[in-house]
């Protein structure tokens, strides 16, 4: 019986994580881009030429078949990482993804010698 | 251990005021810089009077091109059209001119004025062949060599300085 929940609930969320997969939502996208020539806005937020322009090929990326990540890399071709709100994890933004983590790491392991000592 | 805090706290002062050094100081204006030696995009463009279409082949037969998006809406694309009118006279040069989002009576009425300084003209209707050339605005142009290679682009309006760098570059 368990054993039969448990595979239903498999089936139920491997299910709800291909169609996520499949799906590319354009607003997220237009969200993660920034208009170029706006103050601080993004596409999203933007009515801009630059952002009605940038929409359509959007919508044209995604018909194609291109994935988030693969429009992000064609725009960022295009424009530079700056036109991406999110960065994109490479060579020159890896201290910024990994720093996080090792601060954890080395801050816990102070937190716990330190407090080890105190006792 | 008291050692080791200072150390820490140190690294952690410096480290933020290096972060807030960078980023006060970068320039965060957009900049063509890095597209400088990178390759154009392939393209196939409608001309302007729609009888055929130009596309990265009919770069290839020219020394140097000079890709101008321009619309007779935008006031500065009018500023820097004497310089596209000096340019269209150097024989190593090919002008292609691409209509950005305008209407064909009006970008007709425009040339017809000022003088059409383009060898080959097209259209973007949409917008949408401007992002593979990223452009965010117009006037911009790119001057590319026959190897399809940028060797500069120009946003904005063209200037007499851009005028004699562009003549460097091409004699």
């Amino acid at each position: 019986m368990k054993l039969n929940l448990l595979l239903l609930l498999f089936i139920f969320f491997s299910k709800f994580s291909f169609a996520a997969e499949k799906t590319v939502d354009p607003n997220l996208i237009h969200k993660n881009l920034r208009c170029l020539v706006c103050q601080g806005q993004s596409i999203s937020d933007s009515n801009s030429d630059f952002a009605q322009t940038i929409k359509l090929v959007v919508k044209d990326l995604i018909d194609e078949g291109k994935t988030e990540n693969e429009i992000y890399e064609f725009m960022s071709d295009k424009y530079g990482d700056w036109i991406v709100f999110k960065p994109q994890f490479n060579t020159q933004n890896s201290l910024l993804w990994i720093l996080p983590y090792i601060v954890l790491i080395f801050g816990g392991f102070f937190i716990y010698s330190f407090l080890k000592k105190r006792q | 251990m008291q050692k080791i805090i200072k150390i820490i706290i140190l690294f952690i002062f410096l480290f933020v005021i290096g972060i807030f050094y960078i980023s006060l100081t970068r320039d965060t204006n957009y900049n063509t810089s890095s597209l400088i030696n990178k390759k154009t995009p392939e393209f196939k463009i409608i001309s302007f009077d729609n009888s055929n279409f130009y596309t990265s082949d009919d770069i290839k037969k020219n020394n140097y091109t000079l890709i101008n998006f321009w619309a007779s809406w935008c006031a500065p694309c009018k500023i820097e059209h004497p310089i596209l009118m000096k340019l269209s006279q150097k024989k190593n040069l090919v002008l292609l001119g691409i209509n950005f989002k305008d209407k064909d009576s009006q970008a007709k009425t425009f040339l017809s004025e000022l003088g059409n300084p383009y060898d080959l003209l097209a259209k973007d209707k949409n917008g949408k062949h401007s992002v593979k050339f990223g452009i965010y605005g117009i006037p911009e142009s790119i001057l590319i060599n026959k190897e399809l290679m940028i060797i500069q682009k120009f946003v904005g309006p063209l200037s007499a300085d851009d005028y004699e760098n562009i003549i460097k570059i091409i004699e």
